[in-house]
């Protein structure tokens, strides 16, 4: 073998799998736990979702359970609560993206123009101090608040020569309320990342437009809005892609039978028949048809973007 | 530069606008304690607003009584620290490697774990699947299911690619091995970034209910949140009156409505205490991961 060879094979043995696999297995000694987390609470969760095509059977185990198909998803379908699942679901998130997805951004740029540092300092860290609040406690602040004998709510609506109201028992204040906790508690948090994104736009830019003699207003139109859109963009992927997804955690919490109208959404609807009424597969397969939208529809928003301005998630 | 009149007039309304806003965010929490140290009349006509009317203690004398809540705090703070020990553990181990451009294979294990992110079992197969391991109505379980947050890691390993490779060559000449140079160069740059991720977590155990009402049967293993919704939301105020000695039910409602916003605050104060110091960290772990999601 001539020197030349030798030299040619060993490149190539360097970039052989096996040899790099050899190179880095400290790293892989490393990531196997967390290669098997993922694997046991992650995965095989996912291939639970078998049983949405089963019987399950508590002592047949998921892979015993009878084969059924469909069955359970035409039953969710036919559902006389489909209609009022879905509807509730799209409401709620559609409501907390055209008042709560704003919201933040409005903050951010109000926060921008204050020029005091301290006094802006003092107002964002108390603006997200909610994020840091268990949902219970939230939650029970809120209905003291609306209490109806007591409550701060109604203590302002009697002021006002208006009548007291359990507004937690009446459909129709239940988006207005779930929304508006839903900014009080978000807005500050989610101002931050606007506000890091907008520390980023030029000041050159802002003078160029004072100079052609552009206005506060149409610096913020022109500069400071395209300065953040990239931003603006990736939190509305996310945002359109949780448009099925309201999660139970808080609606658990805040409602009740009587207002199950406006109220119970997929997620609720998956706990009560799934877990209390122990109707697995039926559960399962509710979420799957859940969990199934919201991957269409953050793909296809992500695939919109990348098209139309360059901005994707991946 | 002189300032137009309407530039005055918005900035006028955007310090109003900010005080608001404080009050908005601030009244809930002054009106909760205030509520916790009135007398409970007063409470129940809604008169309290940032003052204690009538201060006492007999709302915080009832809870202190009442075992639960010790135990609920007691099982809290365990599986905050268990829970957050746990958690910064995995994060590293996962997000060291995933930053490193010689982990071969590194894009595949990138997208298996962002992949969850998007799609999930959901609550039922999760459910049967914890209930598979035996992990029902166990400790473990309220730590190890949720030991890795995707989103945290990701930020960590952002974090990590920003260190530069030259350290570790350094290091690497110094005669240190692969072990070595994470525990003895990359840890202690990171530290700042690891108390940020860690305080996510642990703020994560102490504010986490939902797991408890699904997985945990036994009474002794529930957390403090479990009991404050028990109290407040299921309106079981009866059970910890009773357990104050009151005996007629003319003593149990003069603590009753107290009693629940005293529960309130028992649960929110740890929080409270520490976030004035700990509130930076937090604001920095946000913007490290939105440099690159």
């Amino acid at each position: 073998m001539s020197p030349a060879t030798a030299q040619k094979t060993r490149h190539l043995d360097q970039h052989s799998a096996w040899y790099r696999i050899r190179k880095s297995k400290f790293l892989y000694l490393m990531f196997l736990p967390v290669i098997v987390y993922y694997i046991m609470f992650c995965y095989a969760p996912m291939f639970g979702l078998v049983i949405a095509f089963k019987d399950y059977n508590v002592f047949k185990g998921i892979w015993a359970s009878k084969w059924v198909g469909f069955k359970y998803f035409s039953q969710f379908f036919e559902s006389r609560f489909f209609f009022r699942l879905i509807r509730n679901t799209f409401l709620i998130s559609f409501y907390g993206l055209i008042f709560g997805f704003p919201a933040p951004i409005i903050l951010a740029l109000l926060l921008n123009e204050q020029k005091d540092g301290v006094f802006k300092r003092v107002v964002q860290t108390i603006s997200y101090l909610p994020h840091f609040i268990s949902t219970v406690v939230l939650v029970s602040m809120f209905v003291q608040f609306l209490s109806v004998n007591n409550g701060l709510i109604n203590n302002l609506v009697e002021a006002f020569g208006g009548t007291r109201t359990y507004f937690l028992g009446d459909p129709k204040y239940f988006r207005t309320l779930y929304t508006s906790l839903g900014i009080w508690r978000g807005i500050g948090w989610g101002s931050i990342i606007y506000l890091a994104a907008l520390t980023n736009v030029s000041p050159e830019l802002y003078e160029a437009c004072l100079i052609d003699g552009g206005g506060r207003l149409r610096q913020t139109w022109h500069i400071t809005l395209p300065g953040i859109s990239n931003t603006i963009i990736i939190m509305l992927i996310f945002r359109v892609g949780e448009l099925l997804s309201v999660g139970s955690e808080t609606i658990l919490l805040m409602y009740n039978e009587a207002i199950y109208e406006t109220a119970d959404v997929i997620s609720t609807y998956v706990y009560r028949r799934g877990l209390i009424n122990a109707e697995y597969s039926f559960g399962a397969a509710v979420g799957l048809f859940n969990s199934l939208i919201g991957l269409i529809l953050v793909s296809t928003t992500n695939a919109l973007s990348k098209r139309f301005s360059e901005t994707s998630l991946w | 530069m002189k300032k137009s009149n309407s530039r005055i007039a918005f900035e006028w309304f955007n310090f109003v606008f900010m005080i608001v806003l404080c009050v908005v965010m601030l009244y809930p929490f002054l009106n909760v304690v205030a509520s916790s140290l009135s007398n409970n009349s007063a409470v129940s006509r809604g008169r309290v607003t940032f003052f204690p009317i009538g201060f006492n203690l007999e709302a915080y004398k009832a809870v202190v009584r009442y075992q639960h809540i010790w135990t609920g705090y007691k099982n809290t703070l365990l599986y905050t620290i268990v829970g957050t020990a746990i958690n910064l553990v995995m994060t590293v181990l996962g997000a060291y490697p995933l930053s490193r451009k010689q982990f071969y294979g590194r894009s595949v294990f990138t997208f298996i774990v962002a992949f969850t992110m998007f799609f999930g079992g959901g609550l039922i197969p999760t459910y049967l699947i914890i209930n598979a391991y035996g992990l029902l109505d166990t400790f473990w379980v309220m730590v190890i299911p949720g030991a890795i947050s995707t989103y945290n890691m990701i930020i960590m390993r952002t974090f990590f690619q920003g260190i530069p490779v030259e350290l570790e060559e350094a290091a690497t000449i110094d005669g240190c091995n692969d072990m070595q140079t994470l525990w003895k160069v990359i840890l202690p740059l990171s530290t700042a970034s690891l108390m940020t991720i860690g305080m996510f977590y642990a703020v994560g155990h102490w504010n986490a209910w939902f797991n408890a009402v699904i997985y945990l049967r036994d009474s002794g293993r529930f957390p403090v949140q479990l009991w404050l919704r028990t109290i407040v939301l299921q309106n079981q105020v009866r059970d910890i009156v009773e357990g104050s000695g009151a005996v007629d039910t003319e003593a149990e409602n003069l603590v009753a409505d107290t009693i629940k916003f005293a529960v309130i605050v028992v649960a929110v104060l740890p929080i409270l205490c520490v976030y004035p110091f700990v509130q930076k960290y937090f604001v920095k772990g946000v913007m490290i991961g939105s440099v690159k999601g």
